[in-house]
Protein backbone atom coordinates (compact mmCIF):
# COMPACT_ATOMS: atom_id res chain seq x y z
CA UNK A 1 0.00 0.00 0.00
CA UNK A 2 1.45 3.35 -0.75
CA UNK A 3 2.15 6.06 1.90
CA UNK A 4 1.01 9.21 1.71
CA UNK A 5 3.09 11.75 3.24
CA UNK A 6 1.49 13.76 5.90
CA UNK A 7 1.33 17.30 4.45
CA UNK A 8 -0.35 15.24 1.06
CA UNK A 9 -3.02 14.01 3.28
CA UNK A 10 -3.90 17.55 4.79
CA UNK A 11 -3.61 18.80 1.17
CA UNK A 12 -6.02 16.30 -0.31
CA UNK A 13 -8.46 16.63 3.04
CA UNK A 14 -8.80 20.82 2.61
CA UNK A 15 -9.11 19.99 -1.22
CA UNK A 16 -11.98 17.22 -0.71
CA UNK A 17 -13.32 19.91 1.85
CA UNK A 18 -13.38 22.82 -0.47
CA UNK A 19 -14.38 20.87 -3.56
CA UNK A 20 -17.58 19.68 -1.50
CA UNK A 21 -18.09 22.99 -0.18
CA UNK A 22 -18.33 24.31 -4.21
CA UNK A 23 -20.46 21.51 -5.07
CA UNK A 24 -22.75 22.46 -2.30
CA UNK A 25 -22.83 26.08 -3.09
CA UNK A 26 -23.31 25.71 -6.61
CA UNK A 27 -26.38 23.22 -5.59
CA UNK A 28 -28.09 25.94 -4.02
CA UNK A 29 -26.89 28.78 -6.25
CA UNK A 30 -28.84 26.62 -9.01
CA UNK A 31 -31.97 27.06 -7.97
CA UNK A 32 -32.06 30.93 -8.82
CA UNK A 33 -30.16 30.82 -12.76
CA UNK A 34 -31.94 29.50 -15.96
CA UNK A 35 -32.43 26.51 -17.10
CA UNK A 36 -34.13 24.56 -14.12
CA UNK A 37 -34.86 21.00 -14.66
CA UNK A 38 -38.86 20.42 -13.32
CA UNK A 39 -39.03 17.46 -14.71
CA UNK A 40 -36.11 15.68 -13.78
CA UNK A 41 -36.36 16.61 -10.19
CA UNK A 42 -40.15 15.24 -10.10
CA UNK A 43 -38.73 12.13 -11.47
CA UNK A 44 -36.05 12.45 -8.53
CA UNK A 45 -38.75 12.86 -5.96
CA UNK A 46 -40.56 9.75 -6.89
CA UNK A 47 -37.66 7.79 -6.77
CA UNK A 48 -36.44 8.99 -3.32
CA UNK A 49 -39.48 9.95 -1.42
CA UNK A 50 -42.18 7.47 -2.92
CA UNK A 51 -39.33 4.63 -3.42
CA UNK A 52 -38.51 5.31 0.30
CA UNK A 53 -42.08 4.66 1.86
CA UNK A 54 -42.11 0.85 2.51
CA UNK A 55 -38.66 1.29 4.58
CA UNK A 56 -39.66 4.39 6.17
CA UNK A 57 -42.77 2.70 7.30
CA UNK A 58 -41.60 -0.36 8.54
CA UNK A 59 -38.74 1.31 9.89
CA UNK A 60 -40.78 3.67 12.13
CA UNK A 61 -43.25 1.38 12.80
CA UNK A 62 -41.14 -1.19 14.73
CA UNK A 63 -38.49 1.36 16.08
CA UNK A 64 -42.00 2.87 18.02
CA UNK A 65 -43.12 -0.86 18.67
CA UNK A 66 -39.88 -1.15 20.62
CA UNK A 67 -39.98 2.29 22.29
CA UNK A 68 -42.89 1.09 24.25
CA UNK A 69 -41.73 -2.43 24.45
CA UNK A 70 -38.55 -1.32 26.83
CA UNK A 71 -39.89 1.89 28.00
CA UNK A 72 -42.78 0.11 30.12
CA UNK A 73 -40.76 -1.77 31.88
CA UNK A 74 -38.86 1.30 33.28
CA UNK A 75 -42.21 3.36 33.32
CA UNK A 76 -44.22 0.65 35.16
CA UNK A 77 -41.55 0.71 37.93
CA UNK A 78 -42.32 4.23 39.30
CA UNK A 79 -46.02 3.56 38.26
CA UNK A 80 -46.11 5.49 34.98
CA UNK A 81 -47.05 3.19 32.62
CA UNK A 82 -49.55 5.63 31.19
CA UNK A 83 -46.75 7.85 29.66
CA UNK A 84 -45.62 5.52 27.25
CA UNK A 85 -47.63 7.66 24.57
CA UNK A 86 -45.59 10.51 25.71
CA UNK A 87 -42.19 8.91 25.84
CA UNK A 88 -42.85 7.19 22.45
CA UNK A 89 -44.21 10.59 20.94
CA UNK A 90 -41.20 13.26 21.81
CA UNK A 91 -38.77 10.52 21.43
CA UNK A 92 -39.96 9.57 17.90
CA UNK A 93 -40.86 13.24 16.60
CA UNK A 94 -37.97 15.55 18.41
CA UNK A 95 -35.38 12.87 17.48
CA UNK A 96 -35.68 9.12 16.45
CA UNK A 97 -38.23 9.35 13.32
CA UNK A 98 -35.59 12.09 11.22
CA UNK A 99 -32.46 10.68 12.10
CA UNK A 100 -34.24 7.14 11.38
CA UNK A 101 -35.28 8.48 8.47
CA UNK A 102 -32.22 10.34 7.08
CA UNK A 103 -29.83 7.21 7.84
CA UNK A 104 -32.67 4.60 5.63
CA UNK A 105 -32.58 7.58 3.06
CA UNK A 106 -28.62 8.22 3.24
CA UNK A 107 -28.31 3.95 2.80
CA UNK A 108 -30.51 3.80 0.03
CA UNK A 109 -30.19 6.88 -2.03
CA UNK A 110 -26.90 8.37 -1.13
CA UNK A 111 -25.69 4.97 -2.59
CA UNK A 112 -27.99 5.41 -5.50
CA UNK A 113 -27.07 8.90 -6.57
CA UNK A 114 -23.17 7.84 -5.98
CA UNK A 115 -23.45 4.84 -8.00
CA UNK A 116 -25.06 6.42 -11.18
CA UNK A 117 -23.21 9.51 -10.80
CA UNK A 118 -19.84 7.61 -10.67
CA UNK A 119 -20.89 5.24 -13.69
CA UNK A 120 -21.73 8.12 -15.29
CA UNK A 121 -18.03 9.41 -14.89
CA UNK A 122 -16.20 6.79 -15.41
CA UNK A 123 -17.72 6.26 -18.69
CA UNK A 124 -17.32 9.69 -19.62
CA UNK A 125 -20.96 10.76 -19.83
CA UNK A 126 -20.41 13.59 -17.14
CA UNK A 127 -17.97 15.01 -20.06
CA UNK A 128 -20.42 14.33 -22.73
CA UNK A 129 -23.07 16.20 -21.07
CA UNK A 130 -20.40 19.33 -20.37
CA UNK A 131 -19.61 18.87 -23.61
CA UNK A 132 -23.37 19.07 -24.93
CA UNK A 133 -23.43 22.34 -23.26
CA UNK A 134 -25.37 21.41 -20.43
CA UNK A 135 -24.20 21.89 -16.59
CA UNK A 136 -24.05 18.68 -14.76
CA UNK A 137 -24.35 20.20 -11.55
CA UNK A 138 -27.78 21.65 -12.68
CA UNK A 139 -28.93 19.29 -14.68
CA UNK A 140 -27.68 15.86 -12.11
CA UNK A 141 -27.14 17.76 -8.67
CA UNK A 142 -29.46 20.19 -8.22
CA UNK A 143 -32.80 18.18 -9.02
CA UNK A 144 -31.11 15.33 -6.42
CA UNK A 145 -30.57 18.14 -3.36
CA UNK A 146 -34.13 19.59 -4.01
CA UNK A 147 -35.61 16.18 -3.95
CA UNK A 148 -33.99 14.88 -0.90
CA UNK A 149 -34.90 18.26 0.79
CA UNK A 150 -38.52 18.04 0.21
CA UNK A 151 -38.96 14.62 0.14
CA UNK A 152 -37.43 13.65 3.70
CA UNK A 153 -39.45 16.38 5.56
CA UNK A 154 -42.73 14.33 4.11
CA UNK A 155 -40.99 11.01 4.65
CA UNK A 156 -40.39 12.42 8.37
CA UNK A 157 -43.88 12.54 9.27
CA UNK A 158 -44.80 9.21 7.78
CA UNK A 159 -42.21 7.69 9.69
CA UNK A 160 -43.27 9.55 12.86
CA UNK A 161 -46.86 8.36 12.23
CA UNK A 162 -46.18 5.19 11.95
CA UNK A 163 -43.67 5.33 15.13
CA UNK A 164 -46.73 6.21 17.01
CA UNK A 165 -48.66 3.91 15.48
CA UNK A 166 -46.45 1.20 16.44
CA UNK A 167 -46.32 2.41 19.77
CA UNK A 168 -49.75 1.74 20.13
CA UNK A 169 -49.91 -1.50 18.83
CA UNK A 170 -47.96 -2.58 22.01
CA UNK A 171 -49.29 -0.24 23.99
CA UNK A 172 -52.54 -1.78 23.11
CA UNK A 173 -51.71 -5.26 22.62
CA UNK A 174 -49.55 -6.04 24.78
CA UNK A 175 -49.44 -3.52 27.93
CA UNK A 176 -53.29 -3.58 27.60
CA UNK A 177 -53.44 0.48 27.88
CA UNK A 178 -56.54 2.63 26.82
CA UNK A 179 -56.79 3.84 23.39
CA UNK A 180 -57.59 7.08 24.46
CA UNK A 181 -54.84 7.87 26.74
CA UNK A 182 -52.27 7.00 24.77
CA UNK A 183 -53.09 9.16 21.78
CA UNK A 184 -53.90 12.18 24.04
CA UNK A 185 -50.54 11.82 26.16
CA UNK A 186 -48.56 11.52 23.00
CA UNK A 187 -50.19 14.60 21.47
CA UNK A 188 -50.43 16.48 24.89
CA UNK A 189 -46.87 15.90 25.50
CA UNK A 190 -45.62 17.43 22.09
CA UNK A 191 -45.28 21.34 22.16
CA UNK A 192 -44.11 23.83 19.11
CA UNK A 193 -40.39 23.89 19.62
CA UNK A 194 -40.67 20.02 19.87
CA UNK A 195 -42.62 19.66 16.33
CA UNK A 196 -40.56 22.79 14.64
CA UNK A 197 -37.46 20.19 15.66
CA UNK A 198 -38.36 17.56 13.92
CA UNK A 199 -39.85 18.66 10.63
CA UNK A 200 -36.85 21.20 10.50
CA UNK A 201 -33.69 18.64 10.92
CA UNK A 202 -35.00 16.53 7.69
CA UNK A 203 -34.80 19.62 5.53
CA UNK A 204 -30.82 19.77 6.59
CA UNK A 205 -30.33 15.63 6.36
CA UNK A 206 -31.91 15.82 2.77
CA UNK A 207 -29.35 18.31 1.65
CA UNK A 208 -26.77 16.23 3.21
CA UNK A 209 -27.45 13.29 2.42
CA UNK A 210 -27.95 14.25 -1.34
CA UNK A 211 -24.58 16.79 -1.74
CA UNK A 212 -22.37 13.53 -0.11
CA UNK A 213 -24.08 11.42 -2.88
CA UNK A 214 -23.19 13.08 -5.51
CA UNK A 215 -19.96 14.80 -4.63
CA UNK A 216 -18.74 11.40 -4.01
CA UNK A 217 -19.93 10.23 -7.63
CA UNK A 218 -19.08 13.17 -9.08
CA UNK A 219 -15.00 12.52 -7.83
CA UNK A 220 -15.52 8.57 -8.96
CA UNK A 221 -12.58 7.55 -11.01
CA UNK A 222 -10.91 3.88 -11.40
CA UNK A 223 -13.29 2.01 -13.33
CA UNK A 224 -16.26 -0.20 -11.32
CA UNK A 225 -14.10 -0.89 -8.62
CA UNK A 226 -14.37 3.12 -8.27
CA UNK A 227 -17.49 3.24 -8.61
CA UNK A 228 -18.13 0.85 -6.22
CA UNK A 229 -15.69 2.53 -3.25
CA UNK A 230 -17.28 6.12 -4.21
CA UNK A 231 -20.91 4.60 -2.66
CA UNK A 232 -19.43 2.56 0.43
CA UNK A 233 -17.77 6.33 1.01
CA UNK A 234 -21.24 8.03 0.00
CA UNK A 235 -22.92 6.00 2.68
CA UNK A 236 -20.64 6.11 5.31
CA UNK A 237 -19.89 10.33 4.92
CA UNK A 238 -23.79 10.90 4.49
CA UNK A 239 -24.92 8.68 7.33
CA UNK A 240 -22.38 10.28 9.61
CA UNK A 241 -22.72 13.48 8.73
CA UNK A 242 -26.39 13.02 9.32
CA UNK A 243 -25.55 11.86 12.80
CA UNK A 244 -22.89 14.90 13.29
CA UNK A 245 -25.00 17.69 11.76
CA UNK A 246 -28.13 16.30 14.25
CA UNK A 247 -26.28 17.02 17.25
CA UNK A 248 -24.84 20.35 16.61
CA UNK A 249 -28.53 21.19 15.26
CA UNK A 250 -30.47 20.31 18.10
CA UNK A 251 -27.97 21.79 20.31
CA UNK A 252 -29.21 25.19 18.34
CA UNK A 253 -32.80 24.20 18.45
CA UNK A 254 -32.82 23.72 21.94
CA UNK A 255 -31.05 26.55 22.78
CA UNK A 256 -33.55 28.47 20.26
CA UNK A 257 -36.47 27.04 21.84
CA UNK A 258 -35.02 26.81 24.65
CA UNK A 259 -36.01 23.21 25.34
CA UNK A 260 -34.20 21.46 28.26
CA UNK B 1 -14.77 37.54 -22.76
CA UNK B 2 -14.78 37.11 -26.51
CA UNK B 3 -11.40 38.40 -28.36
CA UNK B 4 -11.33 38.40 -32.24
CA UNK B 5 -8.89 36.47 -33.96
CA UNK B 6 -6.12 37.22 -35.52
CA UNK B 7 -7.37 35.33 -38.90
CA UNK B 8 -10.93 34.85 -39.42
CA UNK B 9 -9.67 31.36 -40.95
CA UNK B 10 -8.46 29.74 -38.16
CA UNK B 11 -10.98 27.53 -35.72
CA UNK B 12 -8.97 26.37 -33.35
CA UNK B 13 -5.24 27.96 -32.00
CA UNK B 14 -3.26 26.15 -29.28
CA UNK B 15 -0.06 28.49 -28.49
CA UNK B 16 2.85 26.77 -26.45
CA UNK B 17 0.26 24.56 -24.29
CA UNK B 18 1.59 22.43 -21.79
CA UNK B 19 -0.23 20.84 -18.76
CA UNK B 20 1.38 17.99 -16.14
CA UNK B 21 -0.73 15.64 -14.22
CA UNK B 22 1.45 15.58 -10.78
CA UNK B 23 4.96 15.30 -11.89
CA UNK B 24 4.10 13.68 -15.27
CA UNK B 25 4.40 15.97 -18.47
CA UNK B 26 1.53 15.04 -20.70
CA UNK B 27 1.82 18.39 -22.97
CA UNK B 28 5.17 20.94 -23.63
CA UNK B 29 4.75 23.70 -25.70
CA UNK B 30 2.34 22.40 -27.99
CA UNK B 31 1.47 24.65 -31.05
CA UNK B 32 -0.62 24.49 -33.94
CA UNK B 33 -3.46 26.12 -35.90
CA UNK B 34 -6.72 24.34 -37.25
CA UNK B 35 -8.20 26.13 -40.32
CA UNK B 36 -11.89 26.57 -41.33
CA UNK B 37 -12.83 23.47 -43.29
CA UNK B 38 -9.75 21.70 -42.90
CA UNK B 39 -9.28 18.31 -40.85
CA UNK B 40 -6.49 17.85 -38.60
CA UNK B 41 -5.45 14.24 -37.56
CA UNK B 42 -3.59 13.79 -34.23
CA UNK B 43 -1.32 11.31 -34.31
CA UNK B 44 0.68 9.75 -31.44
CA UNK B 45 1.10 6.51 -29.55
CA UNK B 46 -1.07 6.01 -26.44
CA UNK B 47 -0.47 8.18 -23.66
CA UNK B 48 1.18 11.07 -25.98
CA UNK B 49 -1.92 13.49 -24.73
CA UNK B 50 -4.29 13.53 -28.12
CA UNK B 51 -7.35 12.86 -25.87
CA UNK B 52 -6.50 15.35 -23.60
CA UNK B 53 -5.47 18.31 -26.03
CA UNK B 54 -9.62 17.49 -27.14
CA UNK B 55 -10.43 18.16 -23.74
CA UNK B 56 -8.36 21.34 -23.54
CA UNK B 57 -9.96 22.80 -26.93
CA UNK B 58 -13.20 22.04 -25.70
CA UNK B 59 -12.55 24.05 -21.74
CA UNK B 60 -13.50 20.49 -20.06
CA UNK B 61 -9.68 20.84 -18.63
CA UNK B 62 -7.29 24.14 -17.93
CA UNK B 63 -3.70 24.10 -19.07
CA UNK B 64 -0.97 25.09 -17.33
CA UNK B 65 0.57 27.20 -19.48
CA UNK B 66 -0.70 28.54 -22.71
CA UNK B 67 -3.62 30.13 -24.76
CA UNK B 68 -6.16 28.31 -26.65
CA UNK B 69 -8.88 30.37 -28.89
CA UNK B 70 -11.79 28.14 -30.18
CA UNK B 71 -14.14 29.58 -32.68
CA UNK B 72 -12.67 32.89 -31.59
CA UNK B 73 -12.61 32.97 -28.20
CA UNK B 74 -9.93 32.37 -25.76
CA UNK B 75 -10.89 29.05 -23.55
CA UNK B 76 -8.37 28.80 -21.15
CA UNK B 77 -9.60 32.30 -19.63
CA UNK B 78 -13.09 31.66 -19.57
CA UNK B 79 -15.73 30.76 -17.02
CA UNK B 80 -17.54 27.61 -16.91
CA UNK B 81 -20.97 29.10 -17.52
CA UNK B 82 -19.56 30.90 -21.01
CA UNK B 83 -17.84 27.42 -22.38
CA UNK B 84 -21.38 25.94 -21.42
CA UNK B 85 -22.67 28.80 -24.54
CA UNK B 86 -19.25 27.89 -26.47
CA UNK B 87 -19.63 23.91 -26.66
CA UNK B 88 -22.91 24.49 -27.96
CA UNK B 89 -21.48 25.27 -31.45
CA UNK B 90 -18.56 22.12 -31.51
CA UNK B 91 -19.65 18.23 -31.46
CA UNK B 92 -17.75 15.88 -29.36
CA UNK B 93 -16.96 11.91 -30.50
CA UNK B 94 -15.85 10.66 -27.68
CA UNK B 95 -13.60 7.30 -27.48
CA UNK B 96 -16.01 5.27 -26.15
CA UNK B 97 -18.91 6.96 -27.46
CA UNK B 98 -19.90 8.30 -23.75
CA UNK B 99 -24.04 7.78 -24.95
CA UNK B 100 -26.32 8.38 -21.92
CA UNK B 101 -27.09 4.39 -20.59
CA UNK B 102 -30.45 5.20 -19.22
CA UNK B 103 -31.45 7.09 -22.48
CA UNK B 104 -32.90 5.85 -25.71
CA UNK B 105 -30.78 6.65 -28.72
CA UNK B 106 -33.80 9.09 -29.29
CA UNK B 107 -32.90 10.71 -26.30
CA UNK B 108 -29.48 10.79 -26.85
CA UNK B 109 -29.09 12.17 -30.25
CA UNK B 110 -31.64 14.62 -29.43
CA UNK B 111 -30.30 16.13 -25.59
CA UNK B 112 -28.51 18.93 -26.83
CA UNK B 113 -32.19 20.32 -29.05
CA UNK B 114 -34.63 19.26 -25.96
CA UNK B 115 -31.77 21.64 -23.77
CA UNK B 116 -32.39 24.13 -26.48
CA UNK B 117 -36.39 23.62 -26.12
CA UNK B 118 -36.85 22.66 -29.54
CA UNK B 119 -40.37 21.79 -30.49
CA UNK B 120 -41.43 17.56 -30.67
CA UNK B 121 -41.79 17.78 -34.26
CA UNK B 122 -38.66 19.55 -35.12
CA UNK B 123 -36.74 17.22 -32.47
CA UNK B 124 -38.29 14.05 -34.21
CA UNK B 125 -37.60 14.95 -37.95
CA UNK B 126 -34.00 16.48 -36.89
CA UNK B 127 -32.97 13.07 -34.92
CA UNK B 128 -34.22 10.93 -38.05
CA UNK B 129 -32.23 13.30 -40.26
CA UNK B 130 -29.20 12.52 -38.03
CA UNK B 131 -29.63 8.89 -37.70
CA UNK B 132 -30.32 8.26 -41.43
CA UNK B 133 -26.83 10.13 -41.61
CA UNK B 134 -25.29 7.59 -40.08
CA UNK B 135 -27.92 4.36 -41.53
CA UNK B 136 -29.36 3.75 -38.11
CA UNK B 137 -32.81 5.04 -38.60
CA UNK B 138 -34.12 2.04 -37.00
CA UNK B 139 -31.86 1.96 -33.92
CA UNK B 140 -34.12 5.11 -32.58
CA UNK B 141 -36.24 3.29 -29.54
CA UNK B 142 -33.07 1.04 -28.58
CA UNK B 143 -31.19 1.80 -25.36
CA UNK B 144 -26.94 2.33 -25.70
CA UNK B 145 -27.00 -1.50 -24.35
CA UNK B 146 -28.20 -3.14 -27.54
CA UNK B 147 -26.41 -1.85 -29.83
CA UNK B 148 -22.64 -2.84 -31.16
CA UNK B 149 -19.81 -0.79 -30.41
CA UNK B 150 -19.80 -0.01 -34.09
CA UNK B 151 -23.06 1.19 -33.77
CA UNK B 152 -22.45 3.19 -30.69
CA UNK B 153 -20.19 5.30 -32.27
CA UNK B 154 -22.32 6.20 -35.15
CA UNK B 155 -25.21 7.04 -32.27
CA UNK B 156 -22.92 9.27 -31.10
CA UNK B 157 -21.16 11.22 -34.06
CA UNK B 158 -25.07 11.30 -34.89
CA UNK B 159 -25.17 13.07 -31.30
CA UNK B 160 -22.78 14.92 -32.54
CA UNK B 161 -23.71 16.59 -35.52
CA UNK B 162 -27.14 17.33 -35.29
CA UNK B 163 -26.76 20.62 -34.24
CA UNK B 164 -24.74 21.62 -37.82
CA UNK B 165 -21.61 22.51 -35.85
CA UNK B 166 -18.81 24.55 -36.42
CA UNK B 167 -16.56 22.48 -35.42
CA UNK B 168 -16.27 18.53 -35.22
CA UNK B 169 -13.91 17.13 -32.37
CA UNK B 170 -12.91 13.13 -32.68
CA UNK B 171 -11.46 11.02 -30.06
CA UNK B 172 -10.17 7.71 -31.29
CA UNK B 173 -13.57 6.94 -33.26
CA UNK B 174 -12.34 4.03 -35.02
CA UNK B 175 -10.18 2.68 -31.58
CA UNK B 176 -11.04 -0.97 -30.40
CA UNK B 177 -13.39 -1.53 -33.78
CA UNK B 178 -12.68 -4.57 -36.30
CA UNK B 179 -11.44 -2.91 -39.97
CA UNK B 180 -14.80 -3.55 -41.69
CA UNK B 181 -16.34 -1.28 -39.06
CA UNK B 182 -13.60 0.99 -38.68
CA UNK B 183 -13.92 1.77 -42.43
CA UNK B 184 -17.67 2.74 -42.12
CA UNK B 185 -17.19 4.77 -39.21
CA UNK B 186 -13.82 6.80 -41.46
CA UNK B 187 -16.28 7.05 -44.67
CA UNK B 188 -19.38 8.84 -42.30
CA UNK B 189 -16.20 11.60 -41.11
CA UNK B 190 -15.07 11.85 -44.49
CA UNK B 191 -19.12 11.87 -45.72
CA UNK B 192 -19.91 14.53 -43.05
CA UNK B 193 -16.74 16.66 -44.14
CA UNK B 194 -17.41 16.59 -47.60
CA UNK B 195 -21.50 17.51 -47.48
CA UNK B 196 -20.90 20.21 -44.43
CA UNK B 197 -17.27 20.85 -44.89
CA UNK B 198 -16.85 21.12 -41.48
CA UNK B 199 -13.66 21.92 -39.45
CA UNK B 200 -12.55 18.76 -37.50
CA UNK B 201 -9.51 17.98 -34.89
CA UNK B 202 -9.50 14.30 -34.74
CA UNK B 203 -7.53 11.92 -32.81
CA UNK B 204 -6.39 8.33 -33.56
CA UNK B 205 -3.43 6.19 -33.26
CA UNK B 206 -4.80 3.95 -36.35
CA UNK B 207 -2.41 5.60 -39.26
CA UNK B 208 -4.26 4.26 -41.77
CA UNK B 209 -7.27 5.82 -40.91
CA UNK B 210 -5.51 8.89 -41.30
CA UNK B 211 -4.36 8.42 -44.86
CA UNK B 212 -7.93 6.80 -46.20
CA UNK B 213 -9.60 9.99 -44.89
CA UNK B 214 -6.92 12.05 -47.04
CA UNK B 215 -6.96 9.78 -49.83
CA UNK B 216 -10.60 9.30 -50.18
CA UNK B 217 -14.00 11.34 -51.21
CA UNK B 218 -17.64 10.76 -50.48
CA UNK B 219 -19.42 9.68 -53.41
CA UNK B 220 -22.88 10.56 -52.72
CA UNK B 221 -24.59 9.42 -55.92
CA UNK B 222 -22.78 5.67 -55.14
CA UNK B 223 -23.25 6.72 -51.41
CA UNK B 224 -19.77 5.17 -51.02
CA UNK B 225 -16.46 6.52 -50.27
CA UNK B 226 -13.47 6.66 -53.25
CA UNK B 227 -10.17 6.96 -53.83
CA UNK B 228 -9.19 10.81 -54.69
CA UNK B 229 -7.76 10.40 -58.53
CA UNK B 230 -5.91 13.16 -60.63
CA UNK B 231 -6.39 14.11 -64.02
CA UNK B 232 -4.67 10.92 -65.19
CA UNK B 233 -5.92 8.53 -62.94
CA UNK B 234 -3.14 8.75 -60.52
CA UNK B 235 -3.93 8.21 -56.48
CA UNK B 236 -4.28 11.84 -55.16
CA UNK B 237 -4.38 13.00 -51.48
CA UNK B 238 -7.19 15.98 -49.89
CA UNK B 239 -4.75 19.28 -48.91
CA UNK B 240 -7.07 20.04 -46.10
CA UNK B 241 -6.74 16.83 -44.39
CA UNK B 242 -3.32 17.41 -42.45
CA UNK B 243 -1.37 15.65 -39.64
CA UNK B 244 0.31 16.61 -36.33
CA UNK B 245 2.33 14.22 -34.70
CA UNK B 246 3.01 14.24 -30.98
CA UNK B 247 5.74 13.19 -29.22
CA UNK B 248 6.24 13.29 -25.30
CA UNK B 249 4.31 16.22 -24.83
CA UNK B 250 5.60 17.82 -28.04
CA UNK B 251 4.58 18.41 -31.61
CA UNK B 252 7.24 16.82 -33.82
CA UNK B 253 5.41 17.73 -37.15
CA UNK B 254 2.73 19.56 -38.38
CA UNK B 255 1.60 19.51 -42.55
CA UNK B 256 0.07 17.42 -45.11
CA UNK B 257 -0.15 14.16 -46.53
CA UNK B 258 2.66 14.53 -49.16
CA UNK B 259 4.66 16.90 -46.65
CA UNK B 260 4.22 14.08 -43.88
CA UNK B 261 5.76 11.40 -46.98
CA UNK B 262 8.45 13.60 -47.28
CA UNK B 263 9.57 14.27 -43.90
CA UNK B 264 13.43 12.87 -43.25
CA UNK B 265 12.54 12.65 -39.18
CA UNK B 266 13.70 9.19 -38.05
CA UNK B 267 10.78 8.84 -35.38
CA UNK B 268 8.54 9.90 -37.94
CA UNK B 269 9.57 7.41 -40.62
CA UNK B 270 9.45 4.73 -38.03
CA UNK B 271 6.17 5.68 -37.09
CA UNK B 272 4.93 5.73 -40.89
CA UNK B 273 6.41 2.70 -41.90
Amino acid sequence: MELVSPVDYAKQSVRAVQDYSLLAGRSVANLFAHPRYLTDTVQQMDLIGVGSVPIVVLTGFFTGAVLALQSANSLARFGALSMTGQLVSLSMVRELGPVLTGLMVAGRNASGMASELGSMKVTEQIDAMRALGTDPTKKLVTPRVVAAVVMLFFLTIISDFFGLLGGFMVAKLILGLDTYEYWNTAYQSLVYGDVVMGLTKPLLFGFVIATMGCYYGLQAKGGTQGVGRATTQAVVAASVLTLVVNFFFTRLLMAFFKIH
Amino acid sequence: MTEPLQSEDVIIHFEDVAIAFDDLVVLDGVTFDLHKGETKILLGVAGSGKSILLKLALGLLKPDRGHIRVLGQEVTQMKENDLFELRRLIGMVFQESALFDSLTVRENVSFRLREEHVSEDEIERRVRESLRFVELEHTVDLFPSELSGGMRRRVAIARAIITQPELLLYDSPTGGLDPVTSTTIVELIVKQHDEYHTSALMVTHRLQDAFTMASHYYDSGAKEMRPLLGAHGEPKVNLDTTFVILKDGKVIFDGNAPELARSSDEYIREYIA
